[in-house]
Order: structure tokens, then C-alpha cells, then sequence
């Protein structure tokens, strides 16, 4: 390249002018994240949170939150006393001393027992269905909650562990940001300067707009939208929420050394930012065979440290009461033990636990019959549970969305308050 | 009649209004001009008939054609999975003749020179649908991936007919991984299944993937969503239950060197195994018995297998692969596969839903695409030939006012008024930037180049470890696909600038900078620049240049770096666009 191609008269400056004219989305951007880089410590939350615990494959609640000693369906469990009025297991001696902030609903009633469709039901409110992708709680409460949270950099719905179910027909922009419990980011580094990195913005700014215009389909803008978040998150301070590893080895010796338990803790650091849902994966429930050894052995002992932690660690900081905690799986399990010591898929009477943000602590809600296989009160459902949820962090039930086919649709799917919770 | 007129009045007009815009967009964007043609294959005749049909049905029409250069990248990224080079481009868009597409579709399917990306990129599609994305990457696992697709690709380089992989696929017996004696690669779709769980996921995924029947729902209980009864499915799987997938130890430890597939004597969970029957639960908790009974119902001795367990009087499996390929469920799902591959879109949703339960939206046009697969000896490139050669697959991806609510994110059967813009998958991303960036000619053998792409596809997949074995992938348009499009070692190489690398050579080659900014939209989008985008292009050349001023002062500006520089900035921008990363 020869200099002489250069335009006289054009000046580093009047370059600038130029792009900055053709990028408007990325200036704003950046100017947010420095701007807030000078005062990070001024940040203070803003709202209330939730917290999901999801127990990926199906956690058996008879065993867990639920138990029937002496019984044909008992299992080998017994049942020990709490700080609240309910009894739990055995295995769960650290939440015991936390039940007081927990309620169990144990009259769950569903009809989806297949992984998929379970997972779909228990996070969306709604059952699948071909012709429609709907939010996902997580998304629902991110797109409801955001504009109390102008500061916020970081993905208001970040899922640690697990993909979660995604945000339907609220669009790519509210989708759940996945990450490792090990806080570490892929590919965050540039290693460029802004002003190159926004001359490069600004050019793929014009290919981006020139085919959005083009009435291509909804994916192209989703493309622009996340474009934007990811260049917000890249220069964001916010990001150290992530870095769970920070934290004093006490405090990652009380939540437990494990996938789970740095989950639970950088949920904590998550909602001290503001990230208004957060859901954190614990699999390995799906236990068809030798069911009581592994949950004694491995994750009950896991579930235990870190869920009491989380409860424990957001009172200690005055942040329970403007954080809800859903602990959930896509079903139960049968009551029924199979020849493999195993139990199977169950979805018609089983148990859920809440807590936080206001919610009632230390009771049970609801009952099943002596060996578990039915509920005995009034049953309770997925739409239930995030309605009582909506109402903790202030959300009206009577919150409509449109879908993009011009669907009306209710919050929650007109899910009913549980009235025990907020008596 | 009236309708018949109606249309081709409508087709004229539609075609009367894309001559008007490709008068009034001369130059580069070169839009066919040509009048439809089914290039004399009377399935491709037969498709748009139909397709057209359900246009009439919803007074709809459909959009322009696609541009010469989207319709050859489009081809090149749903044949054989990456986009086409510039040379690619050119040569096709250069081609006057009336059978210009066809020449390409049969260019990409039968010349030498596709043989190994076609079966490549196909090899990748069937591994993902048979074994998942992390099928074989489990600890101590029993599916070998690279035995898995060693099986598939030999099967697709030789364009094996699809009723023979079924047939394979469905009954094969021997070990899993590539070397070991009586290796048979199609044994691993079942390795992983057969053992656990009485063989519940094996039944779900033969019925699922090869029929289009959802059964596992019906395992536990009777679902009131789908008529398919949990005595169906028991029934199916009795068909599995001779077979075991053994392990195979490295000889003096316990490591696991691989598996072996084998059928051997079922005894059945009552008391003989000349009726070698299993039990399954009812809602109630009642016990109930089941034999091997085919879920078809329409085909011919659907209930006429033996109930004995021993192998030497019923093979259980080779009954099962035999009945499996004599239902039309068969045909209709292969049509299905296929035809959501080409549009995004299948003829139900999902794809492998199929039943009374879910109807088609182009119910004659499934039948019809099944029937003649069957009637071809089950060749699949025929079928990629007929879908590919449609005027629906020839149309842009931009909406009209005539056809804008035909868009399925609204919940709506899809139309195919136009072509339905959906993201790459995240190999046709390796591979078109592996192509794209020359990076292709320096790899080494064929099963390093697997290992390097799976290793790199792997921060992508989360699996749920559940009995399903379901999983997902990250690479679905949220950040950290945009964050690894920013910032990845992937995108880091395809920029690099080091002499003999793609932008390495297009900056030392004798183009002025405005054909380099060309080639490197054509290289990416398949399309030139606009103006607005050529010179902000020209001004990345500058600011770079600037830089090299900046740095110091007294030496000449050095305009090969600033060159390079620029072109970097240029092929970041272009690779990072929603264009490139869409299939439009």
C-alpha cells in the first residue's frame, strides 16, 4: 500500500467522527462499562433476586423432604427434627439447622414424568408444544426485573452448571448465559485497544444493520442484541462476580469443595451484583438402581453443605429477605422401590421447597398418603410455585406477554399464590 | 380450475416483480433470471407442485430467487458443510447456462473432489443424531466415536443405500473400535444403550430416529399427549433384549479397550425361555407380560415374530431391522430428516414426532418424497438432489409483504414462501473458516483432524447425564458463541497475518485494496461490498496506516503491516456479522 492513497486532509480525528457516526451502538457501550469501571464500589443492589437450585434427573423428594418410615415405600432413611416445624432427612443434618428459612410444599402434583418435558414444564409453566417455545421462568423474571437494574453489565439470567431452558418467544436477548462453576470465562480477553476494537465494531456494525434491514427474520436482530451484551460484559468490572475462587477458603469449605457448592457461592456473588435469577445444577438424580447408597454417599452429603450455606450466608448478609430460593427437579421419584433398589420416574405426588424474599420459613405445606403415592390436599403445580415466587419479588400476576403470534399469555400461566407462604 | 389460473397469474406476477428489482439492482447481486426450471426431474416437478399448493391454500406468495452467490453458498454449507472458497464462487456465478444449479448440485455430489467433504460433513450430521455430541466422550465409555464415524463415513463416500445402514445400524454385531478384530463401527449406535436400563434407550432411539416414533414417553406411563401405549413399547423392546454390548479390558487391567456388540440367548423374566417374555408395570401397579410385537401395525407380519428367547430360533434384532425397513414410517422420516436439514424446517415439529397424534403440514408431499426414496434403492444424494433443486430452496430468505406471517418462530406450520434464516451449526463454522483461511491444506490425517475438531466443539456441548441422554449446545447465538466469534483461538488463526496464512497472502499478493476488501466479502458472505461498506473498509486501511505513523515518526509508514493490519480489522468485522454466521 502505498501512503499516497490516504485522502489529504484526513485526520485521525475526522476518522473518529466518522465511525463514531456509524456506530452508534458501540460507543454507548463502551462509555458505559469505563465510566462504571471509576466507581464500582458505589454499586449497590437494586432489587430482589432469585435463586433456583436445579436438581437435574429427578431428585427423590420421599427421601429428601418427605419421608414415611416403617412404611413399604419408606426406604432406609429416617427422619430427623429441624429448626422449623417440619421433619427431614437424616441426611440433611446442616439444613435441618436452616428449615426455618425453607418451606416444603410436599402436594406437588404434575403429569410430566419423561426428563424433557419434565425439565420444560417444571422451569416454562407450560407444557411443550410444537408451536410455541415459551420463557422460561429465569428468562420471564430477567425481562420483568431489568429496568429496575440500569447498572447492571452482566446477563441478568446467568445458569451455572447446566443449559437451563431457554427464553421462547422473548427472543435470544433474555437466553441464559451459561457458565462453570469454576468462574472462568472463555474468550473474554481481546487483546486490543478500544479504539481499534470500536473501528472494528463500527465496520461490523454496518454489516450487521445492512442485513437486519434486509427482513431477513427475527435472528438477525437477536444476532445484533447479543452482540451488544457481550461487548458491555467484556469491559465490565462486573465480571468479578464470577471469579468464585476469590472468596476466603472458609467460605469455600462451608459451601463445599465441589461443582454445587461453588455454584451456590457465586449465585450469592451473582445476587450481590444484581443479577436478578440465577440457577444452579446439581445433577445425578436420576437413580433407577442402588438409590439409597448413593444419596447417602454422594448427593445428599453435596446438597446439604451447600443449600444450608446459601441460606445461611444470605441472612448473614440481609440479603434472604430479597432473595427467593427454589430448590426443584423436572419430577419425583416412585415411591415404589424397583428390583434394582433404584426408583423411578414419579410426577403425581411429590415435594418442592421455597424460601426467602418474605416467604413463610419452617412449615410444610400440603400432605401425601401414608406411603407417599398420592397428595391428600389441595395439589400444587409448577405455575404454583413461580406465582408465589412472582409475588416475593413484587412482580404483578396480572404481567401479560404476548407471543409473537399475538397469543396472549399469563404470567406463571395463571399459576395460583400458595397462600401458606405469605399468611 | 380457478384456483390453477389464479396461480400462475400470481407466479407470473411474482416473476414479473423479480425481473423489476434485478433491473433495478444491476451489478454484482446478480439474481437468477432464468425461468423456473425442474431441470426434467419429475420430483423436483412433483415438489413444487405441492409446495405451491399450500401457497394457493394461504394466499400466499413466495419471495424472489435468491441471489446467484446466496443460493451456491447456501448449497455449499448444507452439502458438504462449510462455505464455498472465492474460486467456488466465481466459477459458479460466472455460468450462464440454464442447468448452472444443477451442474453445481451434481458437482458436489458425484465429482471426486467433494467425495471426502460431502461424507465428512454427513458423517457429522448422522454421529450427532445417532450418538449425540458427546456420545463416546463419556469416562469409561462403551461407544468408540471414531469407530462410529469410520462406519458412517465409508457408508457416505460410497453413497451406501439408506435401507442397508438402517438394516446395519438396527442389527450389527461386533467390536466397536477401529483396529480391533471383528471391528464393526455400526455397532457403536447401541453400545451405549443395550445395557442399562433394560435397554429402554435403545428402544426410544430406533423408534425415534429411524421411524419417527416418540415411545419413550409411554414407558412409565400411558402419556395423554401420544396414542403410542406403554404396551407398545415393552413390546418394541423386547426385540432388544437378547442383546448385550460386553466390555473389552486392555489385558491385565481394568481400562477398557472397547466393547462387542453381541446377540445372545434371552431367558425371558418368567419362567421359559421358549416364551421368552418381559414384565412391565401398569399405572395401577399391575404386572403385565409382552413379546415381540412391531409398533407398525400396517406392516405384514407385525405380529407374527417367535416368542422363543434362543437366537438360533429368533434372531430378535434381524427381525426387528427387517420390520423396521417394511414401514412407511421408515420412508417418511428419512424425507423428513432430509428436507428439515435443507430448510430448518421438517414437515412436523420436532422432525422426529410423526404420527396421528402431530400432523404434517405437507402431508401428500411427505408420503410422495417417501415413496420415492423407497422406489430409488433408498439413494440419499438423489434425495439431497430433488430438495436441493426446488424452487422453495431457491428463494431468498427476505420476507414480502405477500408473505411475512409465513414465518414458523410465530408458531406457524412453515410454508416455504421463503428460505428461513437459521444459524450455522457450529462444524460448518470449523470447516468454512478452515477452508475459508487455507488452514485446510496443513492438517494432518483424518483422525487427527477429527480429534482437533471434537476437542474444539466440546466447550460447546453440556450434556445432562440423565437416562435420556440428552443434551445441548451453547453454540446457539448467546454470548459465549459471541464471545468465542470476538475473542477464539479459531477466529485468533483465521486472522493471523504470518506469511503463507490467508490474509498473509492476500496482503502480499498484487490486488489493489479495493479487490482485497472484495475478496474478503465474497470469501465470507459470497457477495461484494456495498458502498458504505467498501470505504469504511478503506478507512480501516487508513487508520492502520495512521498507527504505523503514530509509532514513529522518523521511519517510512511500513504498508505492508498497516496492510495487514487492516485487513485483519476487515476480516473480523465480516466473520463476526450476523450474514456470515446466518445461513440466509
Amino acid at each position: 500500500m502505498k501512503s499516497s492513497t490516504v485522502p489529504r486532509g484526513m485526520t485521525r480525528r475526522h476518522f473518529m467522527s466518522h465511525m463514531a457516526g456509524a456506530t452508534a451502538m458501540t460507543v454507548p457501550a463502551l462509555t458505559l462499562g469505563h465510566s462504571l469501571r471509576s466507581h464500582a464500589q458505589e454499586l449497590k443492589r437494586n432489587g430482589k433476586s432469585a435463586i433456583m437450585l436445579w436438581m437435574s434427573g429427578g431428585p427423590p423428594s420421599i427421601d429428601i423432604w418427605d419421608l414415611k418410615p416403617g412404611t413399604i415405600t419408606g426406604g432406609e432413611f429416617r427422619p430427623i427434627a429441624t429448626s422449623g416445624d417440619e421433619q427431614i432427612s437424616e441426611h440433611m443434618p446442616m439444613m435441618a439447622k436452616q428449615m426455618h428459612n425453607a418451606t416444603i410444599i410436599r402436594s406437588m402434583s404434575t403429569r410430566e414424568a419423561d426428563h424433557g418435558r419434565g425439565s420444560y414444564y417444571m422451569r416454562t409453566g407450560y407444557v411443550p408444544n410444537p408451536n410455541v417455545e415459551h420463557p422460561s421462568y429465569g428468562a420471564v423474571i430477567a425481562h420483568q426485573t431489568i429496568d429496575q437494574r440500569p447498572q447492571l453489565e452482566i446477563p441478568p439470567f446467568v445458569t451455572v452448571g447446566g443449559g437451563s431452558t431457554g427464553p421462547g418467544f422473548l427472543g435470544m436477548a433474555w437466553a441464559p448465559f451459561a457458565v462453570n462453576s469454576n468462574g472462568q470465562i472463555r474468550n473474554l480477553q481481546m487483546g486490543m485497544d478500544d479504539r481499534r476494537l470500536m473501528q472494528r465494531m463500527a465496520a461490523l456494525d454496518l454489516v450487521e444493520k445492512g442485513f437486519i434491514k434486509e427482513k431477513r427474520g427475527q435472528a438477525a436482530e437477536d444476532h445484533q442484541k447479543i452482540l451488544r451484551k457481550t461487548l458491555a460484559l467484556m469491559t465490565s468490572e462486573q465480571m468479578k462476580s464470577f471469579r468464585v475462587n476469590e472468596e476466603p477458603a472458609e467460605v469455600l469449605e462451608r459451601y463445599g469443595d465441589n461443582n454445587f457448592g461453588k455454584g451456590c457461592l457465586m449465585a450469592r456473588r451473582l445476587v450481590e451484583t444484581g443479577v436478578p435469577f440465577i440457577e444452579v445444577n446439581l445433577g445425578g438424580w436420576d437413580l433407577h438402581n442402588d438409590i439409597f447408597n448413593t444419596l447417602s454417599t454422594q448427593r445428599l452429603p453435596v446438597l446439604d453443605r451447600a443449600m444450608s450455606a446459601l441460606f445461611e450466608d444470605l441472612e448473614q448478609r440481609g440479603l434472604l429477605e430479597d432473595t427467593a430460593i427454589m430448590w426443584m427437579g423436572e419430577f419425583g421419584r416412585t415411591p415404589r422401590i424397583n428390583g434394582n433398589t433404584g426408583r423411578d420416574h414419579w410426577a403425581r405426588a411429590w415435594s418442592v421447597v421455597v424460601g426467602g424474599a418474605g416467604m413463610n420459613g419452617g412449615i410444610a405445606v400440603g400432605k401425601t398418603n401414608s406411603e407417599g403415592t398420592q397428595v391428600e390436599t389441595e395439589p400444587y403445580t409448577s405455575q404454583d410455585i413461580m406465582a408465589s415466587v412472582c409475588k416475593s419479588l413484587g412482580i404483578s400476576l396480572e404481567t401479560t406477554f404476548t407471543s409473537r403470534s399475538g397469543r396472549p399469555m399469563k404470567i406463571a400461566n395463571s399459576g395460583k399464590v400458595i397462600k401458606e407462604l405469605f399468611v | 380450475m380457478q384456483l390453477t389460473s389464479w396461480t400462475r397469474q400470481a407466479i407470473a406476477s411474482c416473476l414479473a416483480l423479480s425481473v423489476v428489482i434485478t433491473v433495478t439492482q444491476v451489478g454484482a447481486q446478480s439474481r437468477s433470471r432464468k425461468k423456473l426450471s425442474d431441470y426434467g426431474i419429475p420430483q423436483v416437478k412433483t415438489v413444487n407442485t405441492q409446495v405451491r399448493k399450500t401457497w394457493i391454500a394461504y394466499q400466499m406468495l413466495p419471495s424472489q430467487a435468491a441471489t446467484d452467490g446466496e443460493w451456491c453458498r447456501r448449497l455449499f454449507l448444507d452439502v458438504i458443510g462449510r462455505v464455498p472458497s472465492v474460486i467456488e464462487l466465481d466459477e459458479f456465478t460466472k455460468d450462464r447456462s440454464v442447468d448452472q444449479k444443477a451442474k453445481l448440485v451434481a458437482k458436489l455430489l458425484y465429482d471426486d473432489k467433494y467425495t471426502e467433504e460431502y461424507a465428512r460433513n454427513w458423517t457429522t450430521i448422522w454421529t450427532n443424531v445417532l450418538i449425540g455430541r458427546s456420545g463416546g466422550t463419556e469416562r469409561r465409555s462403551l461407544t468408540s466415536r471414531e469407530g462410529m464415524q469410520k462406519y458412517l463415513r465409508d457408508c457416505l463416500a460410497r453413497n451406501k443405500p439408506y435401507d442397508e445402514m438402517v438394516s446395519e445400524l438396527v442389527s450389527a454385531t461386533g467390536t466397536n473400535t477401529p483396529g480391533s478384530e471383528r471391528f464393526n463401527g455400526a455397532v457403536n449406535f447401541l453400545t451405549m444403550k443395550v445395557n442399562e436400563e433394560k435397554g429402554t434407550q435403545a428402544t426410544a432411539d430406533i423408534a425415534k430416529i429411524f421411524m419417527g416414533l416418540q415411545v419413550q414417553c409411554t414407558q412409565c406411563h400411558n402419556h395423554p399427549f401420544n396414542e403410542w401405549k406403554q404396551q407398545k413399547f415393552w413390546e418394541f423392546n423386547s426385540f432388544l433384549r437378547q442383546t448385550r454390548a460386553l466390555r473389552r479390558f486392555v489385558p491385565g487391567t481394568r481400562e477398557i479397550a472397547g466393547s462387542d456388540l453381541v446377540d445372545q440367548d434371552f431367558p425371558g423374566e418368567g419362567t421359559s425361555p421358549q416364551e421368552a417374555e418381559v414384565y412391565y408395570e401398569l399405572r395401577n401397579g399391575l404386572l403385565k407380560a409382552a413379546y415381540p410385537v412391531f409398533v407398525d401395525e400396517d406392516v405384514e407380519g407385525y405380529a407374527t415374530i417367535g416368542r422363543s428367547g434362543f437366537v438360533s430360533d429368533v434372531n430378535r434384532r434381524e427381525q426387528l431391522a427387517k420390520l423396521v425397513l417394511a414401514s412407511k414410517y421408515t420412508d417418511m422420516m428419512i424425507a423428513n430428516r432430509y428436507w428439515a436439514h435443507f430448510f430448518g424446517y421438517g414437515f412436523t415439529k420436532p422432525i422426529d414426532d410423526m404420527g396421528p397424534h402431530n400432523p404434517p403440514s405437507h402431508p401428500e408431499l411427505l408420503t410422495y418424497l417417501g415413496e420415492q426414496i423407497r422406489d430409488h434403492s433408498y439413494n440419499l444424494k438423489e434425495l439431497v438432489r430433488w430438495i436441493t433443486l426446488s424452487e422453495a430452496y431457491s428463494l431468498s430468505s427476505r420476507s414480502t409483504k405477500a408473505n411475512e406471517k409465513d414465518d414458523p418462530l410465530l408458531g406457524e406450520t412453515p410454508k416455504f414462501t421463503h428460505f428461513y434464516l437459521r444459524q450455522m451449526r457450529a462444524e460448518e463454522l470449523y470447516e468454512s473458516l478452515l477452508v475459508a483461511t487455507k488452514a485446510a491444506e496443513t492438517r494432518g490425517s483424518y483422525e487427527d483432524q477429527e480429534r482437533t475438531k471434537t476437542q474444539w466443539l466440546s466447550q460447546f456441548v453440556m450434556a445432562f447425564g440423565n437416562d435420556e441422554g440428552g443434551e445441548q449446545t451453547t453454540f446457539n447465538g448467546t454470548i459465549p458463541q459471541a464471545l468465542m466469534m470476538f475473542n477464539g483461538e479459531l477466529i485468533r488463526n483465521a486472522t493471523d497475518i504470518k506469511p503463507g496464512s490467508f490474509l498473509g497472502e492476500i496482503a502480499r499478493s498484487n490486488m489493489k485494496q479495493s479487490q482485497q476488501i472484495d475478496y474478503l466479502f465474497k470469501a465470507a458472505l459470497a457477495r461484494k461490498p456495498s458502498s458504505d461498506e467498501r470505504s469504511i473498509a478503506m478507512k480501516l486501511f487508513i487508520a492502520r496506516a495512521t498507527d504505523q505513523v503514530g509509532k514513529d515518526r522518523k521511519k517510512r509508514v511500513d504498508a505492508g503491516a498497516a496492510n495487514a493490519g487492516a485487513l485483519q480489522d476487515i476480516w473480523w468485522a465480516v466473520l463476526n456479522s450476523n450474514e456470515f454466521i446466518m445461513n440466509h
